[in-house]
């Protein structure tokens, strides 16, 4: 075991599979010399050389086609999208043709490849940097979009998204990067890619968050706590396929449940998620499902972030309301 | 046989096309040899037959609504004879929509085609093409998939491989146009893009396209060597893309082909070319039809006195015929083809609404 960030233990997973699969690449912008811009891929390229672990010339939709070509003869592109709002530009590689190309073509070519997003606000960045475009990929049929919250989760899934054989959209929350540090174990392992983890157990109500808002969630957690709730903690860890079964165990038991997400609310996963609710523990609830999204606007630059992300007081305020519904 | 030489000469600011034959087929320069034999020269003249007569016919099942929309090819035959006879086994095509003869010499069936335009997946299973990728609908961008496949060659150091990829005039404009080129020019990546300028996209002539002089000239600022080519006449073409090809195995990185041509036909079958575009102007271009030029060189080089030619459409319209009888024939689309291809495991969530469907077909409440 050794005490690992997500960015150490994303470039050991990287490290691992480089090492373990000649047919891996990995490129995008500033991936190589400088290790990208978080030094998610650092030393990768002395260690694997040139041809594996490259930066590309500076055009999203030319990395994703060109990764998709790689994929079709066999490769295993492992590509970086610098920021969530520079995915955009690849939009429609990964919705006109990554995602569609096995169903387009029956299964004649398939699509491995693994697309990393780091993503999210509260990071004091410039505009389009701050971004939570999840649901866009979860909409898309074909894709697999997955979020850690961990080192340990984050290896162990890209370990995972890297061996998968469909393509996988592998979102990182920047925000904690380098917040939460753990003993992840050095060997390879894998996560799978569709369930989702109980974190916390507890009796009143069901939380469903992922990606930095788990630690805001925790830190409510703490303050219900001492007001006397039981909270169960749900990481969903995978926006598409969504883990029915853990969700519905949960709010069967507990009546309650509030999605948090920093993504905006309207058409987003927390929508989603309560509609699953609905069709599975319609019959349990004791208080309507609810949601604590980011509004439905452009999220602010730095200095009106503090009224967009989500705090942990005002996830308790919502953990209290619904307990005492 | 091309040299750097004829390649300076023609050299895209200058704005001539690389022409070889002229429109009766006669070669301008009475010296010239081509390099084909003559039994090689007539097959591609059958072959570019074949390719008008299914091509035509396809526009005939459309009409008689036995097929949905398809884009006609009638015009631009050459350009993809010529490309199907350079294009090795070993080779990647990677086309747009409107390829029918180049799809056709890398084995795909008619079939498989008309099953496509009649909507239905299986018909881009191309189960005996080697390497050839699905058509691509949504414009240029199937060039940045060119620069990957050109870049795994380079990866797994395949020798004597290359990535053919097509775009149309239009498809210029499009952002995945230069990034592709960008992309396979900084890697060096063995691919030969053929724009096929047959003038319009849909209903927009070149000149509202772009400013540049010519489509070939926007290879240049990528360092790509690039060449203006008279999209109609065969042995032009064929000299362009073997001399393309030679360069890109040989490591010297991407070429860039602008075929001069037009679309005789409509855009697609929906479509009416009598709004935007005028007789004369298709006047202009039926005296520089592929078909009747290389017909010209045969009969004027007497390699052949094509008198069999009836003989030869009916033979080749029985073919087709059936092709497109078993295209009709195919089994019908079921609920595993919605469902079936979209992971290579089928996730709960798509078995749950799956099930769901099937159960109401079954009347399960």
């Amino acid at each position: 075991m050794k005490v690992m960030n997500l960015v150490q233990a994303i470039n050991d997973a990287l490290d691992i599979k480089l090492a373990e699969d000649k047919n891996v690449v990995v490129y995008g912008e500033d991936v190589g010399v400088e290790g990208g811009v978080f030094r998610v891929t650092e030393g990768l390229q002395v260690k694997h050389g040139v041809s594996r672990v490259f930066d590309s010339p500076l055009a999203e939709s030319g990395i994703a086609g060109t990764a998709l070509g790689m994929a079709i003869a066999g490769m295993k592109p492992v590509i970086e999208m610098q920021f969530d709002g520079f995915s955009y530009p690849a939009f429609n590689q990964i919705v006109s043709h990554i995602a569609r190309f096995r169903n387009r073509t029956r299964g004649k070519f398939s699509v491995p490849l693994v697309i990393r997003i780091p993503y999210g606000g509260g990071i004091n960045a410039l505009e389009h940097h701050s971004e939570s475009p999840e649901a866009y990929f979860g909409h898309t049929p074909g894709l697999k979009v997955v979020i850690p919250s961990t080192p340990y989760d984050a290896k162990g899934m890209l370990i995972a998204a890297i061996e998968d054989p469909d393509p996988v959209i592998f979102m990182e929350p920047k925000r904690i990067y380098r917040a939460i540090k753990q003993e992840v174990p050095q060997e390879r392992y894998s996560i799978p890619l569709d369930k989702a983890k109980v974190l916390q157990a507890g009796e009143q109500l069901t939380i469903i968050a992922y990606g930095a808002m788990i630690r805001e969630v925790q830190k409510a957690i703490v303050i219900a706590k001492q007001q006397g709730f039981s909270v169960e903690l749900i990481d969903l860890r995978s926006i598409w396929p969504i883990d029915r079964e853990t969700i519905s165990q949960s709010v069967r038991k507990t009546g309650r449940v509030l999605v948090v997400t920093e993504a905006p609310q309207s058409y987003g996963p927390a929508a989603e998620l309560i509609s699953i609710v609905n069709e599975e523990a319609f019959l349990s609830l004791e208080a309507p499902p609810t949601r604590l999204t980011g509004f439905d606007t452009v999220i602010p630059l730095p200095l009106g972030e503090k009224h967009y992300m989500i705090s942990p007081e005002r996830i308790a305020t919502e953990i209290e309301r619904l307990v005492k519904y | 046989m091309l040299t750097q030489k004829i390649l300076d000469e023609y050299d895209p600011i200058k704005n001539k096309a690389y022409q070889l034959i002229d429109d009766e087929g006669k070669p301008l320069d009475k010296d010239w040899k081509p390099r084909l034999s003559n039994e090689e020269i007539l097959k591609a003249y059958k072959d570019l037959l074949f390719e008008r007569t299914a091509d035509l016919m396809a526009v005939s099942y459309q009409r008689q609504g036995r097929m949905f929309t398809y884009p006609p090819n009638i015009g631009q035959e050459a350009i993809h004879i010529a490309a199907g006879i350079v294009t090795k086994e070993q080779d990647w095509l990677v086309t747009a929509f409107r390829e029918l003869g180049a799809w056709l010499a890398k084995g795909v069936s008619l079939k498989e085609l008309f099953l496509y335009f009649k909507g239905n997946e299986d018909g881009s299973r191309f189960e005996k093409a080697n390497r050839v990728l699905p058509i691509a609908v949504p414009i240029s961008s199937q060039l940045p998939h060119a620069a990957g496949l050109g870049y795994a060659i380079n990866y797994n150091k395949e020798k004597d491989t290359a990535v053919f990829a097509y775009v149309g005039d239009g498809g210029t404009s499009e952002g995945d146009f230069h990034e592709a080129l960008n992309f396979a020019a900084v890697w060096t990546a063995p691919v030969i893009f053929i724009i096929q300028n047959n003038q319009f996209a849909i209903s927009v002539p070149l000149k509202m396209q772009t400013k540049s002089i010519n489509l070939a000239i926007k290879g240049l600022a990528y360092n790509i060597p690039s060449l203006m080519v008279d999209g109609n006449d065969f042995f032009a073409m064929y000299e362009a893309l073997s001399y393309a090809r030679e360069q890109a195995v040989a490591g010297k990185g991407p070429f860039l082909i602008e075929a001069k041509t037009f679309r005789t036909g409509a855009h697609t079958t929906s479509d009416d070319p009598s709004k935007y575009r005028t007789q004369e102007e298709e006047e202009h271009w039926a005296d520089k039809d592929p078909l009747k030029r290389l017909k010209g060189y045969i009969l004027h080089k007497k390699i052949d006195d094509l008198k069999d030619e009836e003989e030869l459409i009916k033979g080749f319209k029985k073919h087709i015929d059936s092709e497109f009888e078993a295209a009709e024939n195919h089994p019908e689309y079921k609920v595993d083809d919605v469902f079936g291809y979209m992971y290579a495991e089928l996730p709960d969530e798509l078995r749950r609404q799956k099930n769901a469907y099937e159960n109401f077909l079954r009347g399960v409440k």
